[in-house]
C-alpha cells in the first residue's frame, strides 16, 4: 500500500471516532447516544488494526460491541422514558472536564511520539505475523500475576452480582414463600 | 482477495495505475460478490424453508412461479421492492432508517472470511474464527436499534429479549468454538479445515468423531440457533405474543433486508459449523471439492428449517437457564477434557 492510501485509511478512521464520540459526549438523546459508540468502537477497532494489532482490534469488537455495547442499550432502555420524554442529562462539565483533558494531553502526546508505530505492511512485503500467541505465550509467563490479579478481581466483581441479585435473606424467605404458594 | 489482485494486474489496463486503487477495486469486488452470495443465499434458503415446511405439513407450498415454484422467492423480492415504504410517525426516524443497514452489514462483514470453497474466501484471515465471533455481534446491535426505533410495545420488547438472548448465548457459542481451534493450533478458517484431511475413508479425520469435539458441535448448533433466533429459540420475534417481535413496524424493502440478514446468518453459521468441526471441503475417499463443501452446508441447513417446523418455541427463562445452566458449565467442561485429549494423545 502506498502513502495516500496510508493516509487515507487513518483518516477516515480517525474522523470516524472522534465524530462519532463527539456525538456520544454532547447528543441529548441518550439512546442515540449509545448507538453512536458502535461507530466509535468500530473505528477504535479500525485503528489497532491499522497498527498492526490484530488480535487487540478484534478483542475490542468481540468485547465493547458483543458484550458492554449490548448490555449498555439494555440498561439505557430500562432507565429512559419509553414514551420518548426527554431525559435530563448534565452534558457540560467546564472545569472538570479541561482539567482532565489537559492532563490527559500533556500525558499522552510524549507517549505518541516515544512510540515507534508500526502500521501495515507494503504491498510487496508479507502480510503482518499474527499477534495471538505471543499475546497467549506472554499472558502465562511474563505477566501471568497481572493476568491472575485481573481474573481475581472479576471474580470478585461476579460474586458481587449475585449477592446483590440475590438480596435480603428476608426477602428472599418471602419471595421463596410465594413461590411455593404459587405453585 | 490476493489472487483476485494478481488478477486484475494481469491485465495490462490495469498495470498502469496505482496499486492503491487496486486494492480498492479488489475490495469493492469482493464486497459485490458477498452482496450477491447473501441474496442468492436467501433467495434459495427462503425457497427451501418454504418447500421443506409444507411438505412436513402434507402441503405443496409455492407451486405457480416457476418449476415447482422455484422463483416465487425471486417475484415476493419484486414484489417487495415495489412496496410502500412506511415510516411510524412516532419512531426514531435516523435509527428507524440505519436499523436494517446495521443488521446487513454486520451479515455482509462475515462474509469476508467464510470461504464458498477451497482457497475462495475474500481474504484468509489468520484470526478469522475471532473474527466471526466480532461481526455476530453487530446484528445484535442492529436488532437492538430497530426494535428501539420503532416506538413500539412489541419491538421494543422483541429487542430487550433479542439484547438478553445474544449477550447470554455468545459465550457458549465462543466456547464450543475454542476445541477445535485447539486441535487444529490456529485461528485460519484454511488451516483448521486442512487438519482434518484424510483419514479413514478420507473421513476419518473430520474434528466431529473426536468425542470432546462432537460435544461441541452438538453445542455449538444450539447455541447458534439461539444466536440466529431461530425457532425454538425465536423469542425476539415469537409471532403468537409479540407479533413479529423487533421488526413489527418494518415493510417492504427494509423488511427484506433483515428476511435476507436472517438466512444470511443462518448460512454462515452453519457453515462456519461445517468448517471447523465437518471437514470443511474434505469429502469421502479424498474428494476435494466446493460442492461438497455446499452441500454439507445445506445439508446443517436443512437441519435448521427441520428443527423449526417440528419444535416448540421455549420460554425465556427456559432459554436463559439453557444456556447459564448448562450451556456455559459443559462449554468449561469440554475445554479441559479436550486438553487433557491433547495431552493424552501427545499433540502438543
Amino acid at each position: 500500500m502506498d502513502a495516500l492510501l496510508h493516509s487515507l485509511v487513518f483518516y477516515i478512521l480517525a474522523f470516524i471516532v472522534l465524530g462519532s464520540a463527539a456525538y456520544t459526549a454532547f447528543s441529548a438523546n441518550l439512546v442515540r447516544a449509545a448507538f453512536s459508540l458502535l461507530f466509535t468502537f468500530f473505528g477504535l477497532a479500525g485503528l489497532y488494526i491499522y497498527l498492526g494489532a490484530d488480535f487487540v482490534g478484534i478483542s475490542q469488537v468481540i468485547i465493547y460491541v458483543g458484550g458492554i455495547l449490548v448490555l449498555l442499550l439494555f440498561g439505557v432502555m430500562f432507565t429512559t422514558n419509553v414514551s420518548g420524554q426527554g431525559t435530563e442529562k448534565q452534558t457540560l462539565q467546564m472545569k472538570w472536564g479541561i482539567l482532565f483533558l489537559v492532563v490527559l494531553f500533556l500525558l499522552l502526546i510524549p507517549i505518541a511520539f516515544i512510540t515507534p508505530w508500526s502500521v501495515m505492511p507494503d504491498a510487496g512485503s508479507k502480510a503482518l505475523e499474527s499477534s495471538v500467541s505471543p499475546i497467549g505465550v506472554g499472558l502465562l509467563t511474563k505477566y501471568l500475576l497481572p493476568f491472575e490479579i485481573a481474573s481475581l478481581l472479576l471474580l470478585i466483581a461476579l460474586i458481587g452480582a449475585v449477592v446483590i441479585a440475590r438480596g435480603e435473606p428476608k426477602v428472599r424467605a418471602e419471595a421463596a414463600k410465594e413461590d411455593t404458594s404459587a405453585l | 482477495m490476493a489472487y483476485l489482485k494478481d488478477l486484475l494486474l494481469g491485465f495490462s489496463l490495469f498495470q498502469a495505475l496505482p496499486i492503491s486503487v487496486i486494492y480498492i477495486l479488489t475490495a469493492a469486488i469482493c464486497a459485490v460478490v458477498a452482496i450477491a452470495a447473501i441474496a442468492v443465499v436467501a433467495l434459495v434458503a427462503v425457497w427451501f424453508e418454504r418447500k421443506i415446511s409444507a411438505h412436513m405439513q402434507c402441503r405443496l407450498g409455492p407451486m405457480y412461479v416457476g418449476w415447482h415454484g422455484v422463483l416465487q422467492t425471486a417475484a415476493d423480492g419484486v414484489k417487495l421492492f415495489v412496496k410502500e415504504d412506511i415510516i411510524p410517525a412516532t419512531a426514531d426516524k435516523l435509527l428507524f432508517i440505519l436499523a436494517p443497514g446495521i443488521v446487513f452489514v454486520g451479515a455482509m462483514l462475515s462474509w469476508v472470511v467464510i470461504p464458498l470453497g477451497p482457497k475462495m474466501a475474500a481474504t484468509d484471515l489468520n484470526i478469522a474464527v475471532l473474527y466471526l465471533l466480532a461481526t455476530s455481534s453487530v446484528v445484535a446491535i442492529g436488532i437492538i436499534m430497530a426494535g428501539w426505533a420503532s416506538h413500539n410495545k412489541w419491538s421494543l420488547y422483541g429487542s430487550m429479549r433479542g439484547a438478553a438472548q445474544f449477550l447470554s448465548y455468545e459465550i457458549p457459542t465462543a466456547l464450543f468454538i475454542i476445541p477445535p481451534v485447539l486441535l487444529a493450533g490456529s485461528l485460519r478458517l484454511g488451516t483448521i479445515v486442512d487438519e482434518q484431511a484424510g483419514g479413514f475413508l478420507g473421513m476419518g479425520n473430520w474434528y466431529v468423531w473426536n468425542p470432546f469435539c462432537l460435544i461441541s458441535f452438538i453445542c455449538y448448533y444450539v447455541s447458534t440457533l439461539a444466536e440466529t433466533n431461530r425457532i425454538p429459540f425465536d423469542l425476539p420475534e415469537s409471532e403468537s405474543e409479540l407479533v413479529s417481535g423487533f421488526h413489527v413496524e418494518y415493510s417492504g424493502i427494509r423488511f427484506s433486508f433483515f428476511f435476507m440478514a436472517e438466512y444470511a446468518d443462518m448460512f454462515i453459521v452453519s457453515a462456519l459449523g461445517v468448517l471447523l468441526f465437518l471437514g470443511g471441503w474434505h469429502g469421502p475417499f479424498g474428494i476435494n471439492h466446493a460442492f461438497i463443501y455446499i452441500a454439507k452446508v445445506c445439508a446443517l441447513l436443512f437441519v435448521t428449517i427441520w428443527l423449526r417446523w417440528t419444535l416448540p418455541r421455549l420460554r425465556i427463562d427456559q432459554l436463559m437457564a439453557t444456556c447459564w445452566k448448562f450451556l456455559i458449565p459443559l462449554g468449561l467442561i469440554n475445554i479441559l477434557g479436550a486438553s487433557f485429549w491433547m495431552i493424552l494423545t501427545g499433540k502438543v
